[in-house]
């Protein structure tokens, strides 16, 4: 029976699992946090439909769940890999046939954004933060009260050639209509001001939910990036923004701020560049061999890709990853 | 407010023997502070200090107003960097903030293309027969004092407390664009949550007032001010920053740039003329100190030495505030007890009839 290692265990990772082990391949899936799930772990619905994202990872769960062939080790870390082995943090080594890195993305580090306060103003808080608030069905501000007006910022950490993060996240766009209509939802009353540079509704349902989102919420849309972020006396937030469709610069006293922090590359990407001899983009997500046809597959026979390891993605995209992945795996294997 | 991220942004202050690169400006407008600042060095602090009577302007005004090219004004710099090796220092610390963002600039141009460097070292030679090498620590006057605030606490005569209620003083800091805006890395606290005055006030008993508009440029902009028809437009900065500032009731500003110092100051006299409007909680306007006066009057400086006649918006309230004792009527006589002269009074100023009651040499 072939063996097959695959390293991270979000969506992508345990999507890639449960297909070969379909395939009676035998699967390895490592993962350094205590459980699987990813990041999708934290989130509370998924866009565009508002699926309680418990619903996909319990789907994967049971999945996974319907072969003996997956093997979870939780609480590990790969550091080198070939074709062949994967050698652990511990210093353990496992054998194998092919590997597939899913290890996925970073959330961007809203600290280093300075000028928006993360870290020293109590109610500025990130997109992953609000889902945190939304899973415990708690939205409020420090002090306990209900936010009365709320300013979402797109782009923190996307598209910004200050902190090194050129590319675009592509999902915050549409994660800030989502949070916007949920906030609405919870607080009909507040006042919801989405703060964007482009509005990118790429995928589908997504326009009309952000069509929704200002005639049926009565959302509002600024298009402008919010320049800095200051306390107001009455320990509100003071922003500052240029409103670039009138033209004119705008102040504005908010209770909350969302930053919708984009995805980040791995750091431990440069190291599987420098001791694996994998191929990093510009961007340091890693290099798939071409975008279309083998968009799965590293540069080294034996290792292939799965979910937002090569680019950033939704949940859907990097289900679909890990299917194909596998297939791909699969189908190496048969040539060997 | 938490203010942790400062501690993000250090960088090494040499701790003795500086090479003091003087400001154009600073001595017309403060004129006791570089004076002062030399003292608490030298004498208070113990440190070897030079301060070179052969150094010129950076020409930094001139550069920002696009008058002197970036060639000259690296000649010039590398200039200072010479007398400072012929004076045998390598630790530069300058009293401008504009000088400082101007070296600071200089320093990484220099780094990122270094045939501008080989050019400016040719330049220079050729002019004036000198060479150069770049100081081992460039640093601000305020970094120095921030990196000494503990020594200076430690020898503190009087703390920034209301002595009428025991309260802590509320401080509005602003630390010039130019100390950290242009290169963060170069400013403790980097540019966003500044620490460099911050530090001071807190290890000295104030407390800081986080306003608004703390980021925002004091005005001065320099063609702002220098073209004249322009100044609504730094007076309009200034404005908008005092209206952000005064609901939190601030004791005084303590200010990082001769510049912002400057205006947060005499603007203030502007727009009490224009409008009638005074920010300071006694219906007069908020005292503007420079980080110097601030430290001397911790020390327990006499504030007519510090200089502190000189500035627009009179003192007094803060220095009854710190219980500093000071002689009214010697406000307005010079160094040899010469009679300067007494300005008008304005809507900004505190002449309460204790002044004219000790104006004795009218």
């Amino acid at each position: 029976m072939k063996h097959v290692i695959v390293i991270g265990g979000g969506v992508a990772g345990m999507q890639c699992a449960a297909e070969l082990a379909m395939q009676d391949i035998k699967v390895t899936l490592l993962e350094k946090k205590s459980d699987t799930g990813g990041k999708v772990r934290g989130w509370h619905k998924l866009f565009p439909t508002f699926t309680p994202a418990d619903e996909v990872l319990s789907g994967l769960r049971h999945k996974m769940a319907l072969t003996q062939n997956i093997t979870t080790k939780t609480g590990c870390e790969a550091t080198t890999i070939t074709p062949q082995k994967v050698t652990l943090s511990t210093g353990e080594s496992i054998n194998c046939d092919a590997v597939v890195v899913a290890t996925g993305y970073t959330l961007f580090d809203a600290h280093i954004k300075e000028e928006y306060g993360y870290g020293i103003y109590d109610n500025v808080i990130t997109s992953a933060d609000l889902e945190e608030m939304f899973n415990k069905d708690d939205v409020r501000m420090k002090d306990g009260s209900t936010p009365r007006r709320i300013a979402i910022l797109h782009c923190v950490g996307s598209r910004d050639e200050k902190v090194c993060q050129r590319h675009c996240s592509k999902v915050c766009c549409v994660t800030g209509v989502k949070q916007a209509i949920e906030l609405k939802q919870m607080y009909p009353a507040a006042d919801v001001f989405n703060f964007y540079m482009d509005i990118r509704m790429f995928g589908p349902g997504y326009e009309e939910m952000y069509r929704e989102a200002q005639q049926k919420y009565n959302v509002h849309f600024v298009r402008g990036r919010i320049s800095e972020v200051s306390p107001n006396i009455d320990n509100r937030l003071q922003i500052k923004a240029e409103d670039t469709l009138t033209g004119r610069p705008l102040k504005m006293g908010v209770d909350m701020l969302v930053l919708l922090i984009g995805m980040k590359s791995n750091d431990h990407n440069a190291s599987l560049k420098a001791d694996c001899g994998l191929q990093c983009q510009n961007s340091g997500f890693m290099q798939p061999k071409d975008s279309f046809l083998h968009n799965t597959e590293s540069n080294i026979e034996g290792i292939f890709y799965a979910g937002a390891i090569t680019a950033p993605k939704n949940v859907a995209e990097a289900l679909n990853d890990g299917a194909t992945a596998a297939l791909r795996v699969k189908d190496w294997l048969n040539k060997q | 407010m938490k203010r942790s991220s400062w501690t993000d942004y250090q960088k090494d202050i040499a701790d003795d023997h500086y090479y003091y690169a003087r400001s154009c400006i600073r001595q017309n407008f403060f004129p006791g502070s570089e004076k002062v600042f030399l003292n608490i060095l030298g004498k208070d602090l113990g440190r070897d200090i030079f301060d070179d009577p052969l150094h010129t302007s950076c020409t930094g005004i001139g550069y920002h107003s696009d008058v002197v090219p970036l060639e000259t004004i690296m000649a010039v710099v590398a200039r200072q960097f010479s007398l400072m090796s012929d004076a045998g220092y390598e630790n530069f610390t300058s009293s401008c903030i504009t000088s400082f963002g101007i070296y600071t600039e200089l320093l990484a141009t220099w780094e990122e293309f270094p045939e501008t460097e080989e050019r400016t070292r040719e330049n220079l030679y050729k002019a004036t027969g000198r060479e150069f090498k770049k100081p081992k620590n460039l640093a601000h006057t305020s970094d120095v004092i921030f990196h000494h605030r503990e020594a200076i606490a430690q020898r503190a005569k009087r703390k920034l407390v209301n002595v009428y209620t025991g309260e802590p003083l509320k401080v509005v800091e602003h630390i010039g664009c130019h100390y950290a805006k242009i290169f963060p890395k170069s400013g403790i606290g980097g540019s966003e949550f500044p620490y460099v005055l911050a530090g001071m006030v807190e290890s000295w008993g104030g407390e800081l007032v986080d306003y608004p508009e703390r980021r925002h440029c004091c005005g001065f902009g320099f063609r702002n001010y220098l073209v004249q028809a322009n100044r609504g437009y730094s007076i309009s900065n200034s404005h908008k920053k005092l209206e952000s500032m005064a609901p939190y009731k601030p004791d005084f500003i303590v200010c990082n740039c001769p510049g912002c110092s400057m205006f947060l100051d005499k603007w203030q006299y502007t727009i009490a003329e224009m409008d009638g409007t005074t920010y300071g909680q006694n219906g007069q306007g908020i005292p503007v100190l420079t980080y110097e006066e601030m430290a001397g009057l911790v020390l327990g400086y006499d504030p007519w030495e510090l200089g502190m006649q000189m500035h627009q918006v009179d003192v007094e309230p803060l220095l009854d505030k710190m219980g500093v004792e000071y002689d009214p009527s010697a406000k307005y006589l010079g160094r040899n007890g010469k009679y300067l002269g007494r300005p008008e009074p304005t809507a900004v100023n505190s002449y309460s009839s204790r002044d004219t009651r000790y104006f004795i040499k009218q």
